[in-house]
């Protein structure tokens, strides 16, 4: 087999475990002192390209990444993961998906992956779309959400979470794939490989020169979604059924 | 000229219609969006077509029937209908893993940006979704001279009846092209095989956590949802844990759901559950810390252990005679 590359998309995205709120004027997000990681789906995107390289069935993992230029610090953090180089596309403004699967793919172009793997979705914007995005730019077959991969002479095996089970596709290589959290647990990064990752090539290109100009949407306003309320504690099962009853629910 | 498509849930050509499908109809009739086209993909569609034909304000059901289109890759999907939903400037798909595989791949194809997860039609163009596992809502606007591609947050939405009256629309066939892609080729689709009501449409939901300890105790919502006639729901650690299969995952990445009781036992409340359920009707938590979070969104709270909890409830439903 030709050895081959993974390329790996990652996003900066505000930690799983803030709880997000929005600025006082409402025109976005609240994220000074925010704690700032990678989106933990691309982390996940990451693990499994390293388990391939590491099986020996890839030579190269590359990791890129569209965002600020304090992304640069969740780069670095993906090199000590063990990424062989990283690109990072730098912008100063919020990027939809349609956007950075044109970019990816002007990557793929130049790189020739066997694979590209990405997060199923990014845990700010929730879209999922920027995987399949790439694939159909691309015109090679994609499977999302996917909890298990194996390859094989030039196809690759993916299980994918559906909404009715577990559902297995072959695709021909090379092919798009986006992870779902059961793929893998990456791996925690260790002291000295951080100092490594410093050595590691990390190159950086601006946005704009990939010259994109493509329809967006636009975000009009940001809202509270509307909360619930803390209603009653009750104190026994007899009066948990009651209430139930008495509101028509069982 | 407006025109809307909605893309119906694949399934199989079997009836009942997917409840997936009627509520993305709901949606296409709330944007009203000149005349509405359905296509239907997959084989042996005869029996889901002729209920189809009893549902109203359809203009065309294009069909597109094919034994290479019983479990249809996204892109087939693409291929097959890339050309058609340029004659669209809007086109629909449930916000299943069906219709969230393939919407962005057509958007991709025709260039155009994609609105995930509608909950709320404003205009349109104008739309309402999640951001951050919905702790934030957005109005998104889709720009003028592209067509609009979204998808459908199902919890958001009511079905779309079937209605007798309804003035039968036209059925055309479509040709599918021989050489749709191959590189993407269905193995295999391991179902739960469970009786019970569907997750994502049942009335009742009882779901567990991590806690339970194993998949025997896990066993013990079965008891509960037979008697009430619900859905089994689960953490993402009780299925990470393997006490239950992953489709039954409720949260910001596993089912988003609107049932009518949500009955949550040792699940904590984490903001990615809690996503999952904020549109319940009514939830009950039951969880032995009395500062667990997800009492904070509980309709009705009971501080106790679930191992009690639960046979009490089943006497208790028993003793007042309350059965599904
Ligand atoms: C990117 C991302 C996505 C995620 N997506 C999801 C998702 O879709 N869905 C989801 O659920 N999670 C999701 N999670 C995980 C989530 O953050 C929590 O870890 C998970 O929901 C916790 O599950 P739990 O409540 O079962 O377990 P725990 O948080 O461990 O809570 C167990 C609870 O049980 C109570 N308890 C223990 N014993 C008993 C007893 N005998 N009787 C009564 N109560 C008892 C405890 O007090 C505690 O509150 C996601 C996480 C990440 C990072």
């Amino acid at each position: 087999m030709a050895p081959m590359k993974i390329l790996v998309a990652a996003k900066r995205v505000v930690d799983y475990s803030v709880r997000v709120r929005l600025t006082p004027d409402r025109t976005g997000i609240a994220s000074d002192g925010v704690k700032m990681s990678v989106n933990p789906f691309d982390e996940i995107a990451l693990e499994e390209a390293l388990r391939i390289r590491e099986r020996g069935e890839a030579t190269q993992v590359v990791v890129a990444t569209v965002g600020p230029p304090e992304a640069e610090s969740q780069i670095r953090s993906l090199l000590a993961m063990g990424a062989d180089r990283g690109i990072h596309v730098e912008t100063g403004r919020e990027t939809a998906p349609l956007e950075v699967a044109h970019v990816l793919f002007r990557l793929v172009q130049e790189i020739g992956p066997g694979l590209v793997i990405l997060g199923k979705q990014a845990i700010d914007d929730d879209c999922g779309q920027t995987g399949p995005m790439l694939a159909a730019l691309w015109d090679r077959p994609q499977a999302t959400y996917v909890s298990k991969l194996t390859l094989s002479e030039g196809r690759v095996q993916a299980v994918r979470e559906v909404d009715h089970g577990l559902e297995t596709v072959e695709l021909v290589l090379p092919a798009v794939i986006t992870t779902d959290l059961r793929l893998n647990t990456p791996r925690f990064i260790k002291m000295p490989d951080i100092m490594k990752a410093r050595q590691k090539p990390l190159e950086k290109r601006p946005f704009d020169g990939f010259g994109l100009d493509l329809p967006r949407l636009t975000v009009e306003a940001y809202l509270p979604p509307p909360e619930r309320e803390a209603g009653l504690r009750l104190e026994s099962v007899a009066e948990l059924v009651t209430r139930l009853h008495d509101r028509g629910v069982l | 000229m407006d025109a809307t498509l909605v893309m119906a849930e694949a399934q199989e050509g079997t009836v009942p219609l997917a409840e997936a499908t009627l509520k993305t109809l709901a949606v296409a009739r709330k944007i009203g969006a000149g005349p509405l086209d359905i296509a239907w993909t997959g084989t042996s569609l005869d029996p889901l077509l002729g209920q189809a034909r009893t549902l109203a304000g359809i203009r065309r059901h294009l069909v597109f029937d094919d034994p290479r289109l019983t479990h249809p890759t996204a892109d087939v999907m693409a291929a097959l209908v890339g050309d058609l939903v340029r004659d669209y400037s809007h086109v629909l798909m449930p916000g299943t893993s069906f219709g969230r595989d393939v919407l962005p791949r057509l958007a991709g194809r025709v260039g155009a940006p994609a609105v995930s997860d509608v909950l709320e039609v404003l205009d349109p163009r104008r739309f309402k979704r999640g951001l951050y596992a919905g702790n934030v809502h957005a109005v998104v606007r889709v720009p003028d001279g592209v067509p609009v591609l979204l998808t459908v947050r199902l919890a958001s939405w009511r079905p779309v009846t079937a209605e007798k009256e309804a003035q039968p629309a036209g059925i055309e066939k479509r040709e599918v092209p021989a050489d749709l892609p191959t590189e993407a080729r269905f193995v295999g689709l391991e179902r739960d095989a469970s009786a019970r009501p569907d997750l994502q449409s049942a009335r009742r939901v009882v779901s567990g956590g991590r806690s339970f300890g194993s998949r025997e105790n896990f066993a013990l919502l079965e008891g509960l949802a037979d008697r009430l006639n619900a859905a089994i729901g689960a953490s993402r650690a009780a299925v990470d844990a393997g006490y239950a299969p992953n489709d039954l995952q409720v949260g910001q990445t596993g089912k988003i759901i609107a049932p009518e009781l949500y009955m949550a036992f040792g699940i904590s409340g984490a903001i990615q559950h809690l996503t999952g359920i904020r549109d319940a009707g009514t939830i009950v938590a039951v969880n032995k810390d009395p500062e667990a979070p997800i009492f904070k969104v509980a309709d009705f709270g009971l501080v106790g252990d679930l191992f009690e909890v639960i046979p009490a409830l089943l006497a208790e439903l028993e003793r007042q005679g309350i059965a599904r």
